[in-house]
């Protein structure tokens, strides 16, 4: 049954060799099992040749077995769910998988760009600094292209996402990052003693390093233990296990970002499920238990298949039950990789040799190798090897100096183990080198995270229970919640010293410090060289430790080269900062369901419904969707359907929907004193049941927003802000109550959403709004004139708010219902104004009648005008303080030569007038030191039958009559426009008092 | 030695052992004509031009840290002059002229590559607001172009352009506009400096400034007392507190902005583009990496690190755009700390104290502007007056109302 994978091992691994799996990688069919990922399950395949490296295009296979893989990485699923540069060491296999090499061309194989590596004497660190600088018109046109063409790795999906992300909150007393033998110690000391513990592990399956080690607990396989604790944490009801979960980020104030890939180990996800889920976690205390990584060692060669990470052999032995290699050489600095070579034996590998860069490995290891027959090279290295797609043999240079050639076909390297300290990192907090252990450990710790296990340092089997059972029972402690100590289970304290070994000297061939990246020794030095001594410069100058590994391998070897070749301490060369997120997250998951449509609320007024079936067409308005227009059946464009409703207005009577202007209601015994203080008029003079136009100004004395305020009460208002303002004005008052004037009698409430409202304009407007609110209401202007509000009732039953107020020139009211009712309201009106001729009108009338009676709005309250530039100076009050009063009496705020708002025509009528066109004047040359201001609104008339204009305009209000050119290029327009008083229709009012 | 392909593959014969130091190791001497306060790409701009365009060579940058450490190494990499204020139109063009011709000026590949920027727009006010900072842009003489939706579509041809929540609506293209390999400008002006005679003290922190009689006379180092005549400051988010060791209180406060890289993948995105409705610009690094970001975390804070929830909103705003880029992992983020001025516009000027310089208050704008930066630091602090390009960006503009505020958002420094 092993006959299509000549590599698996007969028996052993935690693989389900009863659901045998089918894939391919690129374009031929494998077969693997359940429990395998893509490496293991190729490897099984006797497939080595994984990859091709960034630069030199180097044929690569698997280094590692894990998280910190620079090699193995190809373009998994395809189409829509294609994912460039997925390491293959962590896909777990499923049946179907589809995978592809990727960066090289025609094949994995045969890449012709592999022709890089014959120009590598000039590819050599930074060396697109030094070049292509000429001509300097080649860099757009010619180097940069090919550049960009050759770089990259993977292909990017090119269509949106099909799947679905959910993001999602934890709080617990404890977090676990890491299920290994620490992890769970902890785990479970904190969680026997009640606390709420959430235990995350990127793997799908509890145990950590167990899973690849013949380790025993209890004189049982440590992966039995492993299985049994994470069973009872399972039926602990304050224990949320998280498995295929990576904490990938520590933020300030013990908040930690976790990323659970929920379905990435099936073809798709099911349906309703997500692929996978980001989780904000806040943690009282966390224990960091992530373990280690085991570091390469840089030699000639040292990238080719079949070179692998020791500890990786070991995984793929005893995980996936797959032999990496028949004939294994072990070229260690480390006590633990000595373990490779009885765990090779032990599969039926031969070994060829022991080679260990230390002089004088532990006599216990040499006994017990010689008690096996292991050929053993104490203080020799490895400085070569051969092999075209995959490693044929190592030459070795002994103590002697002589070299010695050994055929084999993998080379197992353990450069020792590096913690993981990148959590403990993430707040600024930089490692510190331990000279005993050969180490970085986690330096000066964030507030309430302790690190347990090997990524504090502690390698051996027994001292990562023993740590990890004492973090966990701390973190409890000081949560409050006491905790027994745990009984421990026996383990042993197998040898672990390693030796601060990174290189071998005189390699032989290129010797990659950063596989993925293709940086190498020779690199390195010559980065220091050339004084990109500080370990920030040499990383950024030959890209050390920047790709998709983001250097797990690579950045302790780099930075020691780095201290050698400086002539520092590793300590004093220090290392790079350690950013989240710990491994690379998709971006689909942060966003969640916030995407598409989804992107954003979508907030709907309550006539939304009655609208929509009524042909409106609805715009974007910060988070609201507003009806524009009405389109009518025979209408051709909107310009019909907007020329008409403007007209119905002027002569009849339109109904509109301004629910989405900012409401607030101000109450209080000091409210009137207040409003005093925020708006530029004088507010408490005015009587109730009367409405007053406010403006509000910034602190800077600029604009800030418009609207109404009424007084309902004595001590009681009812303000209006614009629609996209409503937020900042109630974030301003209460700016302005809670640190300006705090002693102050008020309080504000956003009542936006709790009354829909309607503006019913025209001159048959107060026939209509009696038939409403009925005959008991005396609306004759002589008892409710313009700027009057009253409480009343509509259809004698619902409470409403009426005020007589008007935006477009128009006699004019505002009827508000509680929002429940606006969409009866609407259909309410409609039924009643029917015969006088009513119709809807939306944002765009709305905009054109008040571009025809000149009142400022968007265009104009765009954080670049004061009062007195848009013809408002007699609103600022000489009487009283106003925030913003001061500020607005400065040099260039009350400069006679600013722009100011005035109206414009087009000289010849038929012409269309622009928003941001700007003025010069007729014949100055299109310089801007000619710019005389520019076009803010515009609007086609109907009434006056041509396109009109509202601008800023330097001195307009003495250019009346006078022509400027409205000057466009980025549209290709320049026309000659008249400067008029910004009011176009009824400059007296008559229309509006009426 | 000068770089070329001549000189790269001279060197390859000998196995690029003979590369002298970009820039030398000095000890600092006891006294320097001039003294330039951070090694950032200002600072180092800044001793460059003051060498180069104005012979004053008995000078010093000193730099607490490694050169290059600050901001200069921590930004989207994007240039361009699309301003709409008159004073900022033209100095950010002639930084742009500057961009233009850099790398042979100082011999120096930093990757200056002009694909254009374009900012989106998603609604009617948008766009009209981009027609009319276009027309200024095109009054000033810097290149503009205002696009349609069907000429973005084709342009960016992975835009969202049917299922966004606000539909882009079309864009305001600056062609010459694009991006720079952002260390190599620190490394390249550091370089020049040096050939120049220019003493780079790293890891050299300023703990004070003495003056006497209204006169700045040196800087207290943690590598000791260093005399000089004249002191600029460009120190970016640490203005004020280095300026208050001169008693000067500054109109900044400081922000952490953060920034975002994915895995490097073959090319997806040509142009540098802007999100409208909402803060998010985005390019392709020429080494594959989608180079993101967004709006300040909103906090003020020294520290260069952000937080999760405008994470989430940058990254929101990314797939708003480009939906295709859902699965495409990023691989570190990163946080710079800012200086925010109170109209978002720098300051470029003289201070109060005799001889001492300020150079401050470029918010996010600092990278773009840092050839002209240094260029017009340095005419101000050799002339002791600021060019017409600077004038502009006076330290007293917000007593006189003189403000430069770009997006009209008024004296709230996060909010620029």
């Amino acid at each position: 049954m092993n006959g299509a994978q000549p590599m698996r091992l007969a028996a052993g691994g935690a693989i389900d060799r009863a659901r045998p799996l089918g894939f391919t990688f690129d374009g031929r069919a494998y077969a693997g099992f359940a429990g395998d990922t893509l490496a293991s399950a190729l490897l099984a395949n006797g497939v080595r040749l994984m990859g091709r490296s960034f630069k030199y295009h180097r044929p690569r296979g698997p280094w590692g077995a894990g998280a910190e893989e620079p090699n193995a990485l190809v373009e998994l699923r395809t189409g829509a769910r294609r994912e460039p540069n997925t390491r293959a060491t962590v896909i777990e296999l499923f049946d179907g998988l589809v995978a592809q090499s990727q960066n090289r061309w025609p094949s994995l194989r045969f890449d012709v760009m592999g022709v890089n590596g014959l120009f590598a004497p000039i590819f050599t660190a930074g060396f697109y600094y030094k070049t292509f600088m000429w001509p300097a018109s080649f860099w757009e046109k010619l180097y940069e292209p090919i550049i960009r063409r050759a770089a990259g790795l993977g292909r990017a999906a090119r269509e949106p996402d099909p799947d679905e992300y959910d993001r999602s909150h934890l709080f617990c007393d404890v977090l676990v990052i890491g299920a290994g033998p620490a992890g769970l110690a902890a785990a479970l000391a904190a969680a026997r003693s009640g606390a709420r513990v959430v235990l995350a592990d990127e793997d799908v399956r509890p145990g950590g390093r167990l899973l690849a080690e013949a380790h025993e607990i209890d004189s049982a396989p440590g992966v039995l233990w492993a299985e049994r604790v994470a069973g009872e944490l399972a039926g602990m009801a304050n224990v949320t296990l998280l498995a295929r979960t990576t904490v990938f980020g520590l933020f300030d104030h013990g908040a930690f970002a976790a990323l659970e890939r929920v379905a990435d180990h099936l073809p798709e996800p099911a349906p309703h499920q997500v692929r996978q889920r980001l989780w904000r976690i806040q943690a009282r205390r966390a224990v960091l238990a992530a373990g280690a990584i085991e570091r390469p060692i840089a030699f000639g060669g040292n990238d080719r298949p079949g070179v692998m990470a020791a500890s990786a052999v070991r995984a793929y032995l005893h995980r996936w039950a797959v032999l990496p290699g028949r004939r294994g050489v072990v070229f260690t600095a480390s006590d633990d990789g000595w373990r490779t070579a009885d765990a090779l034996l032990a599969a039926g590998a031969s070994v060829e040799a022991v080679v260990d860069a230390r002089p004088d490995p532990p006599a216990a290891l040499m006994r017990a190798a010689g008690a096996r027959g292991l050929r053993v090279h104490a203080g020799a290295q490895v400085v070569g090897t051969h092999g075209h797609l995959g490693l044929q043999a190592v030459d070795v240079r002994l103590p002697s100096g002589s070299s010695l050639g050994i055929d084999c076909d993998l080379l197992a390297v353990s450069g020792g183990w590096n913690p993981t300290v990148h959590l403990a990192s993430h707040q600024g907090a930089k490692p510190v080198w331990d000279a005993a252990l050969a180490a970085f450990v986690p330096g000066r710790l964030p507030e309430g995270l302790a690190v347990a296990g090997a990524a504090a340092g502690r390698f051996t089997l027994a001292a990562c229970l023993a740590d990890g059972a004492e973090a966990g029972r701390a973190a409890a402690s000081a949560c409050g919640h006491a905790a027994a100590p745990l009984v421990l289970p026996r383990a042993a304290d197998e040898p672990a010293a390693q030796a601060a070994f990174f290189h071998v000297p005189g390699p032989r061939g290129k010797a990659f410090v950063d596989f993925q990246n293709d940086v190498t020794v020779k690199d390195v030095k010559q980065a220091a060289r050339e004084g990109y001594r500080s370990v920030e410069h040499a990383k950024r100058y030959t890209t050390l430790g920047m790709a998709t590994d983001q250097g797990k391998t690579a950045n302790v070897v780099g930075l020691a080269i780095l201290a050698e070749a400086t002539g520092r301490s590793i300590e004093a060369t220090g290392t790079t900062i350690f950013r989240p997120p710990y491994t690379p997250v998709a971006m689909g998951a942060i966003v969640g369901h916030h995407r598409g449509r989804d992107f954003r609320p979508a907030r709907h007024t309550p006539m939304h419904d009655w609208a929509a079936e009524n042909g409106a067409s609805f715009v974007e308005v910060g988070p609201w969707y507003r009806a524009q227009w009405y389109a009518r059946p025979g209408e051709k464009g909107w310009r019909d359907s907007v020329d008409r409703e403007a007209e119905a207005v002027r002569r009849a009577v339109g109904v509109c929907d301004v629910s989405t202007l900012g409401k607030i209601e101000v109450v209080g015994r000091d409210a009137a004193a207040f409003l005093d203080f925020v708006y530029t008029s004088m507010i408490s003079t005015l009587p109730v049941g009367r409405v007053r136009y406010g403006l509000m100004l910034r602190e800077d004395g600029l604009v800030f927003d418009d609207g109404t305020c009424a007084r309902m009460g004595p001590e009681r208002f009812f303000i209006t802000t614009t629609t996209a303002n409503a937020g900042r004005v109630m974030q301003h008052l209460e700016f302005c109550h809670q640190v300006l004037k705090p002693a102050m009698d008020v309080s504000f409430l956003s009542v936006t959403d709790r009354w829909a409202q309607v503006s019913i304009a025209g001159p048959r407007s107060r026939d209509l709004v009696a038939m409403l609110v009925g005959p008991g209401v005396d609306l004759s202007t002589a008892a409710f004139p313009h700027m009057s509000a009253a409480e009343v009732e509509v259809c004698g039953q619902v409470p409403a708010r009426l005020f007589r107020l008007s935006f477009s020139g128009e006699m004019a009211y505002e009827l508000g219902v509680p929002a429940d009712f606006g969409d009866a309201l609407m259909r309410h009106i409609m039924q009643v104004g029917a015969p006088l001729g009513l119709v809807p009108y939306g944002t765009e009338a709305l905009s054109v009648l008040r571009v025809e009676k000149g009142h400022p709005a968007g265009g104009e309250l765009n954080g670049h005008t004061t009062a007195r530039d848009l013809g408002l100076g007699g609103m600022m009050s000489r009487k009283k303080d106003y925030v913003g009063r001061r500020l607005a009496e400065r040099p260039a705020f009350t400069d006679p030569a600013r722009p100011i708002l005035v109206g414009f025509k087009p000289v010849d009528r038929g012409q269309e007038l622009k928003s941001g066109a700007h003025f010069l004047d007729p014949g100055a040359e299109a310089r801007i030191e000619n710019d005389q201001g520019y076009m803010t609104s515009v609007a086609f008339s109907p009434a006056l039958g041509h396109s009109i204009g509202l601008g800023l305009l330097a001195r307009g209000r003495e250019r009346i009559g006078q022509q400027v050119r409205a000057y466009d290029p980025v549209r290709n327009r320049d026309i000659v426009v008249e400067v008029c008083h910004p009011v176009f229709i009824d400059p007296e009012g008559d229309r509006t008092r009426g | 030695m000068r770089y070329s392909v001549f000189s790269l593959i001279r060197n390859a014969f000998s196995g690029h052992t003979d590369w002298p130091a970009a820039w030398r190791e000095p000890e600092p001497r006891a006294y320097y004509d001039t003294i330039i306060v951070g090694g950032g790409g200002h600072g180092l701009a800044t001793a460059y031009y003051l060498a180069k365009e104005h012979g004053v060579t008995d000078l010093a940058v000193v730099e607490k840290g490694y050169l290059g450490s600050g901001n200069v190494g921590r930004n989207t990499t994007i240039i361009r002059s699309n301003y709409l204020m008159p004073a900022n139109t033209g100095f950010y063009e002639w930084s742009l002229k500057l961009w233009e011709g850099l790398e042979q000026d100082f011999n120096f590949n930093a990757m200056v590559s002009q694909r254009g920027v374009l900012n989106l727009f998603h609604s009617d006010a948008q766009r009209d607001a981009s027609a009319r900072r276009g027309n200024a842009m095109r009054l000033n003489g810097v290149d503009a172009e205002l696009l349609d939706r069907e000429q973005v579509r084709r342009m960016v041809p992975l835009l969202d352009m049917e299922n966004a929540r606000f539909p882009v609506k079309g864009g305001l293209l600056q062609p010459r506009g694009g991006t720079v390999r952002h260390d190599a400008v620190a490394w390249g002006y550091a370089r020049g400096a040096d050939q120049r005679g220019v003493d780079l003290l790293q890891n050299c922190e300023v703990t004070g400034i003495r003056v006497q009689d209204g006169r700045v006379v040196g800087v207290e180092t943690t590598r000791g007392f260093i005399g000089a005549r004249r002191v600029g400051l460009a120190c970016a988010g640490h203005s004020s507190h280095v300026a208050a060791m001169a008693g000067l209180r500054l109109p900044i406060e400081t922000h952490v902005l953060q920034a975002f890289v994915s895995e490097g993948v073959k090319p997806v995105l040509d142009q540098v583009v802007t999100y409208g409705a909402g803060h998010f610009y985005i390019s392709q690094s020429d080494k594959g990496g989608l180079v993101f970001g967004g709006d300040l975390d909103g906090y003020n804070s020294y520290a260069q690190r952000g937080n999760m929830p405008v994470v989430e909103e940058v990254m929101e705003m990314g797939l708003q755009l480009f939906p295709a880029f859902s699965r495409l992992r990023y691989v570190r983020q990163w946080g710079g700390v800012m200086d925010m001025s109170m109209d978002g516009s720098p300051i470029i000027d003289r201070t109060p104290i005799a001889g001492l310089y300020l150079n401050c208050g470029w918010c996010y704008g600092g990278f773009k502007a840092t050839p002209a930066s240094g260029w017009c630091f340095a005419w101000t602090i050799a002339k002791d007056e600021p060019h017409r390009l600077n004038a502009g960006f006076r330290l007293d503009r917000f007593a006189t109302g003189h403000v430069i505020d770009e997006k009209g958002a008024g004296t709230t420094p996060n909010l620029h």
